[in-house]
C-alpha cells in the first residue's frame, strides 16, 4: 500500500471528550506532505477541534478537490466519509451532499489555486446559496504540486523561488466571501492553534457557509525571504483583529474579560462566539466597515486575523427550498411516488 | 387544377404550417393537432422553431396518419403560409396535388403561383383588424383564425376545437370568448368562399382511445418522480430545459407536504453544467437519486466529472437530450451525434452505460430504469433522447405503473450490515460480478471510506502502485460486462428469413417501421433491430450473425453507431452499411426506403427473399 495508516495506540492516560473518544480517535492516515508544511498544522487544528466539541465522527462529512491542502482530508477523522473531487469543483459535491442530507457536518478543504482559480465560480456559487458548511483555504500563494508556480492569491511584488516577481493583484478570499455576503467570514495562520481551533469550532456551528482563510506557507516553494507568503513575513505583518472563543451550549463561561471587551454571539443550537476586540477600531458585525478595514490593512502589507465578520441567525440553503427537516436521503419511497392511482390522474391532462 | 379523386387521401396527409416565430402559432397547432387526436385519429407533430425569441421562421408540421405512423413522411400536402418571408420556399414544397392556404389581405397572385397545386387565399389579417382591438391581440388571433380555416377544409371538429379552448383558457372568460371568436371568423369565411372539406380531410376514428399525446421531456420529467428522485440539478439549455420544467411542476404538485408545505425535493438551478453534474455527484454519492437533463455543450462540460464518476463508482443519472453539433451547432434542431462523446466521456479507460428511448412512453420507463441501473452499478448512466423526442407530442400509448415498484439501491450495506463485517472495504469485490458495496455517509465510524479519483486501492487507499491500481481498473472492466447483462436487450423484429436487417436507435425508430412496410409493399423483405442500451448484450452480435447485410440508420453524419458497434461487437466492419441523416430535422421514412433500395434494389434483389 502505498498510504500509510497510523498505529492506533491506545495510550490509558489519554484524555477523553464526552463520547469517551480520545484525541486518536479523530485522526487519519499519515500526512504525506513536505516536514514542515502549514497544512500539518491545520489538520492538528482540525483534529483537536473535532475532538474537543465532541463531534460523532461519522457525522463529519470531508470533502476536497485537488492539491496539496485537498490531500488532507485524508488526514483527519477518518471515522467521516471522505470524497476529494475534482480540482475546483468540491463547492458543487457540497451542494449536492448537503442537499441530499442536511443533517451532517460538512467541512471543505481547498487551496489558493483550487479556490481562486479554477474554482472561484464554485466558491461564489457555494457563498450565494449558503452552504451550511466550513469552508477552509489553506492558502500559501504558490501551486506546490507542480513545482512552485503563482497562484491567485499571489501578493503583487511577491517573489517566486528563483527570484521573478509577482506583477498581478491578488484576489483575497476574504475581501471576496464579503462582497458576495457570506455570513461568517474568518482569517488565521496555521501556526496559531490558539486562534484557529474556536474558529473552526465556530465555524462548524455557523448556520450557512463559514470561510476560514487560513495562510500556511509552503517551506518548500514559497518560504524564501521576497516572499509574501513566508513564515517570517506572515508572523511579522499578521495582526489579531478579534480573539475568538468558542463557548459550547451549557458550558460555564469561564474567561474573564474586562466590561465592553467582548462581544458574545449566540450561534442557532445556542452555542455562543465571545469576540474579543483586539484592535480597537474593528467592528465584525458591520460588513462594509469591516471590508473597509481590511482592504486598508491589506494595502499596508497586514493580514488581519480573528472571526472578521458575522451574521449569526441566517437562512441557509434549505431553509430557501423549504425542505422539511428530514434529510432528503431518507424520505420513504411512498412519499416521493404518486403510484397507479396518480399516474391515472396525470395522464387525463395529456388526451 | 388537380383534379378532385386523385386528391382524396382521408385521414392521411402532412399539413406545414409556416408562421413568423414569437407570433403565438404554437398554441393554434397543438390545438388543431389535439382536436384531431380527440377525433379518434392518430396524429404526428414536429415543431421545427429557430434559436430565437421573435421574428425568425417558424414552421410546425402535422401529419395524419390512420396507420399511426410517427415519424415524417417526407412529403407535405398542405402548407399554411403565413409568413411572407417564406412564401417561396413554402411554395415549392408542396408535393403535387396539394394546397397552399396563404393569407390573401395582400393578394400574391403572381408570386403565388403552381400549376398542380390549389392555392387558397383567406384574408385573415383583414378579418382580425375588423374584429379585435391592439396589434398583439391582433397577431394573435390570426393564428387561431387559421385554426378555424383549416376545420372548414379539412373538416375538422369545431366542437372539439371549443372544447378544448374552454379546457385551456377556462378560467379566463374574456380570452375564451377572444379565441372561440376568431377560429368561427376563420371557419364561416371559408365555408362561405371555399368549397368544403376539401378531397383531402379527416373522417373520426376511434384508434387514439387508450393513447396520450405527451413530450419526451415532460416523459422522461415524470419517470424521475417515479424513481424517487429527490435532487435535480441543470443549468439551462435547449433542448433539454423543458425536462426540468416538467420535474418542477409535477413536484409543486404532487411532492409538497399537505400538512407542513415541505417540498421532499430541491431543485437547483447551477452556476453551469460543471456545477449541475458535481452537485448530483455529491447527492447521488450521499443517497439521494439525482438527476442532471442537459445537451451536448453541456456532456462535455460534464466530461471531467463523468470520469470521476465512472473512477469513483458514483451513481448519476444525466439525461441527454440531443440537438445538432458540432459546437453551438443549431440549438433547435435534431440529431444523435453525441453518442460516442457519452460513450467514452473523459480521459482515460472509461466507459459508460447508455440508454436509448425511442418515444415519450421509453422517456418514462427507461428513465425510472436509468435509476436503478445507476444505483446497482454504482456508475453515471446517460439517457440519450433528442430534441425530436424531447420536445415534440407523441401519440403514445398510457403509461402504466406497477405499484410494487421499489427502488434498487443496489449494493448499499446498512449500519446493522457494516457492523456484523470484520471490516469494511469499499472496492473489494466480494460478489466477484465487479460490483462492490457502498455505505452513505453518517452510517457509523466503521463504514466510513475515501471517495477519491486518484489511483485507489481495491481498500480505498491512495496508491501508485502497478499491481493495486490495475486490480482496481480491471474490476471496473469485469463490471462493465456484468451491465452488458443488466441492459434492456435490443428489441428484434424477425420478419421473416432475410439476409437484410436495418439496426437503428432512439428516435429513428418510427421512421425505420414505416420505411421497412413501404419495403415489404415492394417486395423488399428486411428484419429490424433496435438497440436500446449500451454496452450491448449477446443478441446484438447474433443479429449480425444472421444477416449478410447491415443497415446502420442514425441520425449523425459520422456513423457513430455504426463505430460503436465495430469497436464494441466482433461484426466485420464491412458488413454494415451507413444510412445517414443530418439535416437537423428528423429522419423520414422515404430517407430510409431510398438508402436500402440505392443498396438491395433493383438487381440486388437475390440477398433480399421474398417478403411474404
Amino acid at each position: 500500500m502505498s498510504y500509510l495508516l497510523k498505529p492506533k495506540v491506545a495510550h490509558p492516560g489519554l484524555p477523553k471528550n464526552e463520547l469517551g473518544l480520545t484525541r486518536r480517535d479523530y485522526e487519519g492516515t499519515m500526512s504525506t506532505l513536505c516536514a514542515g508544511c502549514g497544512h500539518d498544522s491545520i489538520t492538528a487544528a482540525i483534529t483537536e477541534a473535532c475532538w474537543g466539541m465532541s463531534l460523532e465522527p461519522q457525522n463529519l462529512v470531508k470533502l476536497s478537490g485537488i492539491g496539496c491542502s485537498s490531500k488532507t482530508t485524508a488526514y483527519f477523522v477518518s471515522g467521516g466519509h471522505g470524497f476529494n473531487s475534482v480540482h475546483g469543483r468540491m463547492p458543487s459535491i457540497a451542494t449536492g451532499a448537503y442537499a441530499a442530507n442536511r443533517e451532517l457536518q460538512y467541512i471543505g478543504v481547498s487551496g489558493d489555486g483550487d479556490t481562486l482559480s479554477i474554482g472561484l465560480g464554485q466558491f461564489c456559487h457555494a457563498i450565494r446559496r449558503n452552504i451550511n458548511m466550513l469552508y477552509m483555504i489553506e492558502n500559501n500563494g504558490v501551486y506546490g504540486l507542480t513545482k512552485g508556480q503563482f497562484s491567485a492569491s499571489a501578493d503583487v511584488g511577491s517573489t517566486a523561488k528563483k527570484g521573478e516577481p509577482n506583477t498581478q493583484k491578488p484576489i483575497d478570499p476574504v475581501l471576496t466571501a464579503l462582497s458576495l455576503g457570506a455570513t461568517f467570514v474568518a482569517r488565521s495562520f496555521s501556526g496559531d492553534k490558539e486562534q484557529l481551533v474556536p474558529l473552526i469550532q465556530a465555524g462548524f456551528k455557523h448556520k450557512g457557509f463559514a470561510l476560514i482563510d487560513v495562510l500556511s506557507p509552503c517551506v518548500t516553494f514559497n518560504d524564501h525571504e521576497g516572499s509574501t507568503k513566508s513564515y517570517a513575513f506572515t508572523r511579522e505583518h499578521y495582526h489579531e483583529a478579534v480573539h475568538t472563543d468558542f463557548v459550547a451550549p451549557m458550558q460555564e463561561i469561564t474567561a474573564k474579560y474586562a466590561e465592553g471587551e467582548v462581544l458574545p454571539v449566540t450561534m442557532h443550537d445556542g452555542s455562543q462566539v465571545h469576540l474579543r476586540k483586539i484592535d480597537h477600531n474593528y467592528n465584525p458585525v458591520d460588513r462594509s466597515a469591516a471590508y473597509a478595514y481590511i482592504q486598508r490593512k491589506l494595502a499596508e502589507h497586514e493580514f488581519l486575523t480573528g472571526l472578521l465578520y458575522v451574521e449569526p441567525t441566517v437562512t441557509d440553503f434549505h431553509d430557501h427550498n423549504g425542505t422539511p427537516a428530514q434529510p432528503l436521503n431518507s424520505v420513504p419511497y411512498e412519499k416521493l411516488s404518486p403510484g397507479s392511482k396518480g399516474l391515472q390522474k396525470i395522464l387525463s391532462r395529456y388526451r | 387544377m388537380p383534379d378532385r379523386a386523385a386528391q382524396e387521401r382521408i385521414n392521411d396527409f402532412a399539413i406545414k404550417i409556416a408562421t413568423v416565430n414569437g407570433t403565438g402559432s404554437a398554441s393554434a397547432n397543438t390545438l388543431l393537432m389535439k382536436a384531431i387526436f380527440r377525433m379518434g385519429v392518430p396524429v404526428m407533430g414536429k415543431n421545427y422553431f429557430p434559436s430565437n425569441i421573435q421574428g425568425l421562421p417558424t414552421w410546425y408540421e402535422i401529419r395524419v396518419t390512420k396507420d399511426g405512423y410517427v415519424a415524417r413522411s417526407g412529403r407535405i400536402d398542405i402548407i399554411v403560409a403565413m409568413n411572407a418571408e417564406t412564401y417561396v420556399r413554402d411554395l415549392k414544397e408542396v408535393s403535387a396535388g396539394g394546397y397552399l392556404i396563404y393569407d390573401s389581405t395582400w393578394p400574391r397572385s403572381a408570386l403565388l403561383k403552381r400549376d398542380d397545386i390549389t392555392i387558397i387565399g383567406v384574408p385573415l389579417a383583414k378579418l382580425c383588424n375588423e374584429n379585435f382591438q391592439g396589434v398583439r391581440a391582433r397577431i394573435l388571433m390570426k393564428n387561431i383564425a387559421y385554426a378555424g380555416v383549416l376545420a372548414a377544409l379539412l373538416d375538422i371538429d369545431m366542437e372539439k376545437l371549443k372544447e378544448l379552448l374552454n379546457e385551456t383558457y377556462g378560467k379566463k372568460a374574456n380570452l375564451v370568448a377572444a379565441n372561440l371568436k376568431a377560429l368561427e371568423l376563420g371557419h364561416n369565411y371559408t365555408r362561405e368562399h371555399v368549397s368544403c372539406p376539401l378531397a383531402m380531410h379527416i373522417k373520426p376514428l376511434d384508434k387514439t382511445n387508450g393513447y396520450i399525446m405527451i413530450d419526451g421531456n415532460t416523459a422522461a420529467a415524470l419517470g424521475c418522480v417515479y424513481a424517487g428522485a429527490t435532487v435535480g440539478a441543470w443549468y439551462p439549455i435547449t433542448p433539454s430545459t423543458s425536462l426540468m420544467d416538467g420535474f418542477k411542476s409535477f413536484c409543486d404538485k404532487l411532492r409538497v407536504d399537505p400538512q407542513t408545505g415541505k417540498k421532499n425535493f430541491m431543485i437547483i438551478q447551477a452556476e453551469d453544467e460543471l456545477a449541475a453534474i458535481g452537485i448530483v455527484l455529491g447527492a447521488a454519492w450521499n443517497g439521494a437519486r439525482a438527476f442532471t437533463p442537459t445537451s451536448g455543450p453541456g456532456i462535455s462540460l460534464m466530461n471531467e466529472f463523468l470520469g470521476l464518476a465512472y473512477y469513483a463508482e458514483v451513481p448519476a443519472v444525466i439525461f441527454d437530450v440531443q440537438r445538432v453539433g458540432p459546437s453551438t451547432g443549431m440549438p433547435t434542431r435534431t440529431q444523435q451525434a453525441d453518442i460516442m462523446l457519452c460513450a467514452y466521456a473523459s480521459h482515460g479507460d472509461t466507459r459508460h452505460v447508455l440508454l436509448f428511448p425511442a418515444n415519450p412512453e421509453e422517456c418514462f420507463y427507461l428513465t425510472v430504469k436509468a435509476f436503478d441501473l445507476a444505483e446497482r452499478l454504482q456508475t453515471p448512466v446517460m439517457v440519450l433522447s433528442d430534441l425530436d423526442i424531447g420536445m415534440n407530442d407523441w401519440m403514445c400509448p398510457d403509461l402504466e405503473w406497477d405499484d410494487s415498484y421499489k427502488p434498487d439501491r443496489g449494493k448499499m450495506l446498512s449500519k446493522e450490515e457494516v457492523l456484523k463485517l470484520d471490516k469494511f472495504f469499499r472496492f473489494v469485490d466480494r460478489d466477484e460480478d465487479g460490483i462492490t458495496y457502498r455505505t452513505l455517509p453518517g452510517v457509523h465510524p466503521k463504514a466510513s471510506y475515501f471517495t477519491r479519483g486518484s489511483g485507489h486501492t481495491q481498500y480505498g487507499g491512495y496508491t501508485e502502485d502497478s499491481t493495486e491500481y490495475q486490480m482496481v481498473l480491471d474490476r471496473l472492466k469485469r463490471k462493465f460486462g456484468t451491465a452488458a447483462r443488466m441492459m434492456p436487450p435490443a428489441i428484434i423484429e424477425q420478419r421473416g428469413p432475410f439476409e437484410v436487417g436495418v439496426v437503428a436507435i432512439g428516435s429513428s425508430d418510427g421512421a425505420v417501421r414505416e420505411a421497412l412496410d413501404i419495403l415489404k409493399a415492394r417486395g423488399v423483405g428486411v428484419n429490424y433491430m433496435r438497440i436500446r442500451a449500451f454496452p450491448f448484450g449477446r443478441e446484438v452480435s447474433d443479429f449480425f450473425d444472421k444477416h449478410e447485410i447491415v443497415f446502420v440508420v442514425e441520425q449523425n453524419r459520422d456513423a457513430q453507431l455504426r463505430s460503436l458497434l465495430t469497436l464494441e461487437t466482433p461484426v466485420e466492419k464491412t458488413k454494415l452499411r451507413s444510412i445517414l441523416h443530418y439535416s437537423g430535422l428528423s429522419i423520414s421514412s422515404e430517407c430510409i426506403v431510398n438508402g436500402i433500395m440505392a443498396e438491395v434494389g433493383e438487381g440486388r434483389s437475390r440477398i433480399t427473399g421474398a417478403a411474404s
